[in-house]
Protein backbone atom coordinates (compact mmCIF):
# COMPACT_ATOMS: atom_id res chain seq x y z
CA UNK A 1 0.00 0.00 0.00
CA UNK A 2 1.52 3.24 -0.91
CA UNK A 3 1.36 5.78 1.99
CA UNK A 4 -1.24 8.60 2.40
CA UNK A 5 -1.62 11.22 4.26
CA UNK A 6 -4.50 12.69 5.29
CA UNK A 7 -5.72 15.99 4.00
CA UNK A 8 -8.19 18.53 5.53
CA UNK A 9 -8.74 21.82 3.11
CA UNK A 10 -10.74 24.44 5.06
CA UNK A 11 -12.16 27.51 4.50
CA UNK A 12 -12.98 30.11 7.22
CA UNK A 13 -16.90 29.32 7.39
CA UNK A 14 -16.85 25.67 6.49
CA UNK A 15 -14.51 22.13 5.55
CA UNK A 16 -14.52 22.25 2.29
CA UNK A 17 -12.86 18.69 1.80
CA UNK A 18 -10.74 16.12 3.84
CA UNK A 19 -9.82 12.68 3.04
CA UNK A 20 -6.83 10.62 1.92
CA UNK A 21 -3.97 11.60 -0.65
CA UNK A 22 -0.96 10.76 -2.12
CA UNK A 23 0.10 14.07 -3.38
CA UNK A 24 -0.67 17.91 -3.01
CA UNK A 25 0.63 20.68 -4.62
CA UNK A 26 -0.21 24.18 -3.62
CA UNK A 27 1.51 27.81 -4.40
CA UNK A 28 3.32 29.78 -1.48
CA UNK A 29 5.01 32.38 -2.04
CA UNK A 30 8.24 31.26 -2.49
CA UNK A 31 6.79 28.69 -5.40
CA UNK A 32 4.69 25.78 -5.93
CA UNK A 33 5.44 23.01 -3.54
CA UNK A 34 4.40 19.71 -3.82
CA UNK A 35 3.90 17.36 -0.38
CA UNK A 36 4.06 13.64 -0.61
CA UNK A 37 3.88 11.63 2.53
CA UNK A 38 6.71 11.85 5.23
CA UNK A 39 7.21 15.40 4.20
CA UNK A 40 8.98 17.71 6.87
CA UNK A 41 7.17 19.38 8.86
CA UNK A 42 6.04 22.60 7.02
CA UNK A 43 4.09 25.77 7.62
CA UNK A 44 3.99 28.12 5.03
CA UNK A 45 1.94 30.88 3.46
CA UNK A 46 -0.24 30.00 0.38
CA UNK A 47 -0.59 32.36 -2.77
CA UNK A 48 -3.90 32.80 -4.62
CA UNK A 49 -3.75 30.05 -6.95
CA UNK A 50 -5.04 26.05 -7.71
CA UNK A 51 -4.23 23.49 -5.23
CA UNK A 52 -4.32 19.89 -6.34
CA UNK A 53 -4.52 17.26 -4.10
CA UNK A 54 -4.02 13.62 -5.91
CA UNK A 55 -6.19 11.32 -3.56
CA UNK A 56 -5.12 7.67 -2.46
CA UNK A 57 -7.82 6.46 -4.85
CA UNK A 58 -6.23 7.69 -8.07
CA UNK A 59 -8.86 10.68 -8.44
CA UNK A 60 -7.63 14.25 -8.37
CA UNK A 61 -9.04 17.08 -6.46
CA UNK A 62 -8.79 20.76 -7.50
CA UNK A 63 -9.69 23.30 -5.73
CA UNK A 64 -9.20 27.24 -6.26
CA UNK A 65 -7.73 29.11 -3.02
CA UNK A 66 -7.20 32.54 -2.38
CA UNK A 67 -4.68 33.32 0.15
CA UNK A 68 -4.71 30.92 3.23
CA UNK A 69 -1.65 28.76 4.69
CA UNK A 70 -0.35 25.03 4.22
CA UNK A 71 0.65 23.02 7.29
CA UNK A 72 1.67 19.45 7.70
CA UNK A 73 3.11 17.70 10.48
CA UNK A 74 2.77 13.69 11.15
CA UNK A 75 1.41 13.08 7.83
CA UNK A 76 -1.81 15.58 8.37
CA UNK A 77 -1.64 18.31 5.98
CA UNK A 78 -3.80 21.43 6.59
CA UNK A 79 -5.02 23.79 3.99
CA UNK A 80 -6.46 26.67 5.53
CA UNK A 81 -7.98 29.37 3.25
CA UNK A 82 -10.13 32.33 3.86
CA UNK A 83 -12.17 31.45 0.75
CA UNK A 84 -11.59 28.11 -1.06
CA UNK A 85 -13.62 26.12 -3.73
CA UNK A 86 -13.73 22.88 -5.36
CA UNK A 87 -13.10 22.93 -9.33
CA UNK A 88 -16.57 21.18 -9.45
CA UNK A 89 -18.55 23.81 -7.59
CA UNK A 90 -17.28 26.69 -9.68
CA UNK A 91 -19.40 28.22 -11.88
CA UNK A 92 -17.59 28.18 -15.34
CA UNK A 93 -19.82 31.10 -16.69
CA UNK A 94 -20.38 33.00 -13.68
CA UNK A 95 -16.94 33.01 -13.29
CA UNK A 96 -16.28 34.60 -16.74
CA UNK A 97 -18.75 36.84 -16.45
CA UNK A 98 -16.76 37.81 -13.39
CA UNK A 99 -13.04 38.23 -15.48
CA UNK A 100 -14.86 40.42 -17.99
CA UNK A 101 -16.08 42.94 -15.59
CA UNK A 102 -12.82 42.98 -13.76
CA UNK A 103 -10.69 43.57 -16.75
CA UNK A 104 -13.64 46.14 -17.48
CA UNK A 105 -12.89 47.79 -14.62
CA UNK A 106 -9.49 47.50 -14.17
CA UNK A 107 -9.57 45.45 -11.61
CA UNK A 108 -5.97 43.40 -10.98
CA UNK A 109 -7.16 41.42 -7.53
CA UNK A 110 -10.74 41.00 -8.61
CA UNK A 111 -9.01 39.44 -12.14
CA UNK A 112 -6.49 37.38 -10.28
CA UNK A 113 -9.24 35.77 -8.49
CA UNK A 114 -11.41 35.09 -11.20
CA UNK A 115 -8.25 33.90 -13.42
CA UNK A 116 -7.32 31.60 -10.37
CA UNK A 117 -10.89 30.11 -10.41
CA UNK A 118 -10.93 29.64 -14.23
CA UNK A 119 -7.78 27.80 -14.04
CA UNK A 120 -8.96 25.18 -11.57
CA UNK A 121 -12.55 24.72 -12.85
CA UNK A 122 -10.87 24.24 -15.85
CA UNK A 123 -7.62 21.84 -14.63
CA UNK A 124 -10.45 19.70 -12.93
CA UNK A 125 -12.89 18.51 -15.67
CA UNK B 1 -72.54 44.96 27.67
CA UNK B 2 -72.00 46.99 30.60
CA UNK B 3 -69.09 49.50 29.67
CA UNK B 4 -66.58 47.59 32.16
CA UNK B 5 -67.23 44.90 30.35
CA UNK B 6 -66.01 46.06 27.18
CA UNK B 7 -63.16 47.44 28.41
CA UNK B 8 -61.98 43.73 29.52
CA UNK B 9 -62.78 42.09 26.43
CA UNK B 10 -61.07 45.15 24.25
CA UNK B 11 -58.07 43.95 26.45
CA UNK B 12 -58.27 40.45 26.08
CA UNK B 13 -58.21 41.03 21.81
CA UNK B 14 -55.26 43.31 22.10
CA UNK B 15 -53.15 40.82 24.76
CA UNK B 16 -54.11 38.20 22.33
CA UNK B 17 -52.53 39.51 19.43
CA UNK B 18 -49.47 40.58 21.30
CA UNK B 19 -49.62 36.77 22.22
CA UNK B 20 -49.54 35.55 18.85
CA UNK B 21 -47.05 37.99 17.75
CA UNK B 22 -44.72 37.47 20.29
CA UNK B 23 -44.78 33.56 19.94
CA UNK B 24 -43.80 33.35 15.89
CA UNK B 25 -40.82 35.40 17.23
CA UNK B 26 -40.21 33.39 19.53
CA UNK B 27 -39.99 30.39 17.24
CA UNK B 28 -38.23 32.32 14.80
CA UNK B 29 -35.71 33.05 16.97
CA UNK B 30 -35.33 29.40 18.18
CA UNK B 31 -34.83 28.58 14.95
CA UNK B 32 -32.08 31.21 13.96
CA UNK B 33 -30.00 29.98 17.48
CA UNK B 34 -29.56 26.20 15.96
CA UNK B 35 -28.45 28.07 12.66
CA UNK B 36 -26.12 30.85 14.66
CA UNK B 37 -24.79 27.70 16.60
CA UNK B 38 -24.41 25.49 13.36
CA UNK B 39 -22.27 28.32 11.69
CA UNK B 40 -20.39 28.45 14.78
CA UNK B 41 -19.54 24.78 14.91
CA UNK B 42 -18.67 25.19 10.64
CA UNK B 43 -15.88 27.47 11.75
CA UNK B 44 -14.38 25.90 14.24
CA UNK B 45 -11.50 23.46 12.21
CA UNK B 46 -10.45 26.96 10.54
CA UNK B 47 -9.97 28.32 14.19
CA UNK B 48 -8.68 25.13 15.40
CA UNK B 49 -5.56 24.63 12.73
CA UNK B 50 -5.07 28.00 13.00
CA UNK B 51 -4.68 28.38 16.56
CA UNK B 52 -2.35 25.61 16.33
CA UNK B 53 -0.40 27.31 13.36
CA UNK B 54 0.06 30.15 15.65
CA UNK B 55 1.24 27.89 18.64
CA UNK B 56 3.75 26.03 16.14
CA UNK B 57 5.06 29.23 14.56
CA UNK B 58 5.27 30.59 18.64
CA UNK B 59 6.52 27.95 19.85
CA UNK B 60 8.64 26.60 17.01
CA UNK B 61 10.60 30.28 16.64
CA UNK B 62 11.66 32.86 18.80
CA UNK B 63 10.67 35.53 16.31
CA UNK B 64 9.77 38.53 17.72
CA UNK B 65 6.77 40.27 15.98
CA UNK B 66 4.69 43.47 17.08
CA UNK B 67 1.46 41.66 17.40
CA UNK B 68 3.23 39.60 19.88
CA UNK B 69 5.28 41.77 22.06
CA UNK B 70 4.19 44.02 24.43
CA UNK B 71 4.72 47.44 25.04
CA UNK B 72 6.61 48.50 28.22
CA UNK B 73 4.56 51.14 28.60
CA UNK B 74 0.60 50.80 27.25
CA UNK B 75 -1.09 54.25 27.10
CA UNK B 76 -3.76 53.35 24.73
CA UNK B 77 -6.06 50.18 24.51
CA UNK B 78 -8.68 49.47 22.21
CA UNK B 79 -12.43 48.14 23.10
CA UNK B 80 -13.99 46.50 20.57
CA UNK B 81 -17.86 46.12 21.71
CA UNK B 82 -20.30 43.77 19.94
CA UNK B 83 -24.06 44.05 20.35
CA UNK B 84 -26.87 43.27 17.81
CA UNK B 85 -28.32 45.62 15.49
CA UNK B 86 -32.09 44.84 17.29
CA UNK B 87 -33.36 45.09 20.47
CA UNK B 88 -36.20 42.91 21.96
CA UNK B 89 -33.44 40.20 23.23
CA UNK B 90 -33.86 41.33 27.16
CA UNK B 91 -30.60 42.36 28.74
CA UNK B 92 -28.29 40.75 25.79
CA UNK B 93 -27.43 43.95 24.99
CA UNK B 94 -27.19 45.92 28.52
CA UNK B 95 -25.19 43.55 29.59
CA UNK B 96 -22.59 43.38 26.51
CA UNK B 97 -22.41 47.07 27.35
CA UNK B 98 -21.79 46.84 31.00
CA UNK B 99 -19.16 44.73 30.56
CA UNK B 100 -18.02 47.27 27.94
CA UNK B 101 -17.73 49.55 30.34
CA UNK B 102 -16.37 47.63 33.33
CA UNK B 103 -13.51 47.13 31.12
CA UNK B 104 -13.10 50.65 30.42
CA UNK B 105 -13.14 51.88 33.82
CA UNK B 106 -10.53 49.45 35.07
CA UNK B 107 -7.82 50.19 31.84
CA UNK B 108 -8.88 54.06 32.72
CA UNK B 109 -7.30 52.92 36.30
CA UNK B 110 -4.36 51.48 34.66
CA UNK B 111 -3.95 54.81 33.21
CA UNK B 112 -4.86 53.94 29.88
CA UNK B 113 -6.74 55.71 27.42
CA UNK B 114 -9.46 53.93 25.35
CA UNK B 115 -10.48 54.14 22.23
CA UNK B 116 -13.93 52.61 21.16
CA UNK B 117 -15.15 50.26 18.61
CA UNK B 118 -18.54 49.13 18.27
CA UNK B 119 -20.40 46.65 16.46
CA UNK B 120 -24.38 46.83 16.13
CA UNK B 121 -26.68 49.33 16.26
CA UNK B 122 -28.08 48.85 19.84
CA UNK B 123 -23.93 49.74 21.29
CA UNK B 124 -23.73 52.56 19.02
CA UNK B 125 -26.89 54.10 20.06
CA UNK B 126 -25.78 53.85 23.29
CA UNK B 127 -22.25 55.38 22.87
CA UNK B 128 -23.90 58.50 20.76
CA UNK B 129 -26.47 59.36 22.73
CA UNK B 130 -24.31 59.47 25.78
CA UNK B 131 -22.10 61.73 23.32
CA UNK B 132 -19.10 59.43 23.62
CA UNK B 133 -16.30 58.96 21.12
CA UNK B 134 -16.74 55.99 18.77
CA UNK B 135 -13.60 55.70 16.66
CA UNK B 136 -15.55 53.21 14.19
CA UNK B 137 -18.50 51.10 14.22
CA UNK B 138 -20.21 48.66 11.60
CA UNK B 139 -23.75 48.01 11.66
CA UNK B 140 -26.37 46.14 9.56
CA UNK B 141 -24.78 42.04 9.70
CA UNK B 142 -25.47 40.92 13.59
CA UNK B 143 -28.03 38.87 12.91
CA UNK B 144 -25.81 36.54 10.64
CA UNK B 145 -22.05 37.62 10.55
CA UNK B 146 -20.14 36.32 7.55
CA UNK B 147 -16.47 35.92 7.48
CA UNK B 148 -16.01 39.51 5.08
CA UNK B 149 -18.04 41.01 8.08
CA UNK B 150 -15.03 39.98 10.32
CA UNK B 151 -12.41 40.82 8.05
CA UNK B 152 -13.89 44.18 7.79
CA UNK B 153 -13.87 44.70 11.59
CA UNK B 154 -10.48 43.71 12.01
CA UNK B 155 -9.36 45.79 9.06
CA UNK B 156 -9.11 49.28 11.28
CA UNK B 157 -8.44 47.10 14.13
CA UNK B 158 -4.85 45.70 13.10
CA UNK B 159 -4.03 48.46 11.49
CA UNK B 160 -4.38 50.60 14.79
CA UNK B 161 -2.35 47.91 16.46
CA UNK B 162 0.54 48.45 14.01
CA UNK B 163 0.41 52.29 13.74
CA UNK B 164 2.89 53.64 16.08
CA UNK B 165 0.87 55.01 19.37
CA UNK B 166 1.81 58.67 19.07
CA UNK B 167 0.64 58.51 15.64
CA UNK B 168 -2.72 57.29 16.94
CA UNK B 169 -2.36 54.06 17.29
CA UNK B 170 -3.13 51.46 20.22
CA UNK B 171 -0.75 49.30 22.56
CA UNK B 172 -3.49 46.71 23.61
CA UNK B 173 -6.96 45.36 21.79
CA UNK B 174 -9.65 43.88 23.70
CA UNK B 175 -12.99 42.43 22.56
CA UNK B 176 -16.16 42.44 24.37
CA UNK B 177 -19.01 39.86 23.51
CA UNK B 178 -21.12 37.18 24.95
CA UNK B 179 -20.20 34.08 24.58
CA UNK B 180 -22.98 31.70 23.73
CA UNK B 181 -22.21 28.95 27.28
CA UNK B 182 -25.95 27.10 26.19
CA UNK B 183 -29.46 27.78 25.15
CA UNK B 184 -30.02 29.32 28.27
CA UNK B 185 -26.86 30.81 29.16
CA UNK B 186 -25.00 33.33 27.81
CA UNK B 187 -22.51 35.52 29.40
CA UNK B 188 -21.26 38.81 28.44
CA UNK B 189 -17.50 38.49 28.72
CA UNK B 190 -13.86 40.64 27.80
CA UNK B 191 -10.57 38.81 26.39
CA UNK B 192 -7.46 40.91 25.19
CA UNK B 193 -6.38 39.68 21.84
CA UNK B 194 -3.63 41.62 21.48
CA UNK B 195 -0.77 41.08 22.01
CA UNK B 196 -1.02 37.77 21.76
CA UNK B 197 0.40 35.71 24.99
CA UNK B 198 1.54 32.57 22.80
CA UNK B 199 1.59 30.45 26.37
CA UNK B 200 -2.12 31.19 26.55
CA UNK B 201 -3.13 29.92 23.16
CA UNK B 202 -0.85 26.70 23.91
CA UNK B 203 -3.04 26.14 26.77
CA UNK B 204 -6.51 26.70 24.51
CA UNK B 205 -5.38 24.67 21.75
CA UNK B 206 -6.14 21.20 22.49
CA UNK B 207 -2.35 20.68 21.75
CA UNK B 208 -1.73 20.41 25.32
CA UNK B 209 0.73 17.89 26.07
CA UNK B 210 1.00 17.02 22.80
CA UNK B 211 5.01 18.07 21.20
CA UNK B 212 5.09 20.21 18.13
CA UNK B 213 7.38 19.23 15.74
CA UNK B 214 9.88 21.45 14.34
CA UNK B 215 8.53 22.95 11.33
CA UNK B 216 10.17 24.05 7.85
CA UNK B 217 8.83 27.64 7.46
CA UNK B 218 8.10 28.62 3.89
CA UNK B 219 9.47 31.52 3.13
CA UNK B 220 10.48 32.44 6.43
CA UNK B 221 9.52 32.18 10.31
CA UNK B 222 8.58 35.82 10.77
CA UNK B 223 6.95 36.01 7.46
CA UNK B 224 4.81 33.02 8.23
CA UNK B 225 3.67 34.57 11.55
CA UNK B 226 3.24 38.18 9.38
CA UNK B 227 0.58 36.68 7.72
CA UNK B 228 -0.59 34.11 10.21
CA UNK B 229 -1.90 36.69 13.06
CA UNK B 230 -3.71 38.88 11.24
CA UNK B 231 -5.64 36.00 10.12
CA UNK B 232 -5.86 34.55 13.56
CA UNK B 233 -7.45 37.93 14.72
CA UNK B 234 -9.99 37.79 11.79
CA UNK B 235 -10.70 33.83 12.82
CA UNK B 236 -11.40 35.09 16.91
CA UNK B 237 -13.23 38.03 15.84
CA UNK B 238 -15.35 36.28 13.40
CA UNK B 239 -16.05 33.44 16.05
CA UNK B 240 -16.98 36.39 18.64
CA UNK B 241 -19.43 37.33 15.94
CA UNK B 242 -21.23 33.97 15.28
CA UNK B 243 -21.15 33.72 19.77
CA UNK B 244 -22.78 36.94 19.85
CA UNK B 245 -25.29 35.93 16.77
CA UNK B 246 -26.57 33.05 18.71
CA UNK B 247 -26.35 34.46 22.18
CA UNK B 248 -28.75 37.39 20.64
CA UNK B 249 -31.04 35.10 19.06
CA UNK B 250 -31.41 33.16 22.47
CA UNK B 251 -31.89 35.64 24.25
CA UNK B 252 -34.68 36.49 22.20
CA UNK B 253 -36.09 33.41 22.03
CA UNK B 254 -35.93 33.51 25.85
CA UNK B 255 -37.43 37.01 26.21
CA UNK B 256 -40.04 36.17 23.70
CA UNK B 257 -40.74 33.21 25.47
CA UNK B 258 -41.61 34.94 28.85
CA UNK B 259 -43.63 37.43 26.98
CA UNK B 260 -45.77 35.15 25.71
CA UNK B 261 -45.77 33.35 29.10
CA UNK B 262 -46.98 36.80 30.53
CA UNK B 263 -49.51 36.98 27.84
CA UNK B 264 -51.14 33.95 28.85
CA UNK B 265 -51.19 34.77 32.54
CA UNK B 266 -52.71 38.60 31.67
CA UNK B 267 -55.26 36.82 29.30
CA UNK B 268 -56.09 34.66 32.09
CA UNK B 269 -56.42 37.54 34.68
CA UNK B 270 -58.32 39.55 32.54
CA UNK B 271 -60.67 36.65 31.52
CA UNK B 272 -61.42 36.62 35.57
CA UNK B 273 -62.10 39.94 35.94
CA UNK B 274 -64.57 40.03 32.90
CA UNK B 275 -66.26 37.11 34.16
CA UNK B 276 -66.78 39.17 37.37
CA UNK B 277 -67.70 41.75 36.02
CA UNK B 278 -70.39 40.09 33.70
CA UNK B 279 -71.16 38.20 36.79
CA UNK B 280 -71.71 41.51 38.53
CA UNK B 281 -74.17 42.94 35.70
CA UNK B 282 -76.63 39.51 36.01
CA UNK B 283 -76.61 39.89 39.60
CA UNK B 284 -77.21 43.87 39.21
CA UNK B 285 -79.71 43.52 36.75
CA UNK B 286 -81.80 40.73 38.80
CA UNK B 287 -81.64 43.00 41.67
CA UNK B 288 -82.93 45.52 39.71
CA UNK B 289 -85.89 43.50 37.96
CA UNK B 290 -86.49 42.18 41.70
CA UNK B 291 -86.18 45.44 42.55
CA UNK B 292 -89.02 46.67 39.77
CA UNK B 293 -90.84 43.88 40.33
CA UNK B 294 -91.38 43.90 44.43
CA UNK B 295 -91.85 47.72 43.67
CA UNK B 296 -94.42 46.97 41.15
CA UNK B 297 -96.37 44.75 43.91
CA UNK B 298 -95.70 46.77 46.42
CA UNK B 299 -97.61 49.76 44.36
CA UNK B 300 -100.15 47.17 42.92
CA UNK B 301 -100.90 46.39 46.49
CA UNK B 302 -101.34 49.99 47.45
CA UNK B 303 -104.37 50.37 44.76
CA UNK B 304 -105.96 48.08 45.87
CA UNK B 305 -106.87 48.61 48.72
Amino acid sequence: MAAELHVALVAADREVWSGEATLVVARTTSGDIGVMPGHQPLLGVLESGPVTIRTSDGGTVVAAVHGGFISFADNKLSLLAEIAELSDEIDVQRVEQDLARAKAEDDTEAQRRADVRLRAATAGR
Amino acid sequence: MGAQLRVYKRRIRSVTATKKITKAMEMIAASRVVKAQRKVAASTPYARELTRAVTAVGTGSDTKHPLTTEAENPTRAAVLLLTSDRGLAGAFNSNAIKAAEQLTERLEREGKQVVTYIVGRRGLAHYNFRERDVAESFTGFTDEPSYADAKKVAAPLIEAIRDETADGGVDELHIVYTEFVSMMTQTAVDSRMLPLRLEEVAEESATKGEILPLYDFEPSAEDVLDALLPRYVESRIYNALLQSAASKHAATRRAMKSATDNAGELINTLSRLANAARQAEITQEISEIVGGASALADANAGSDN
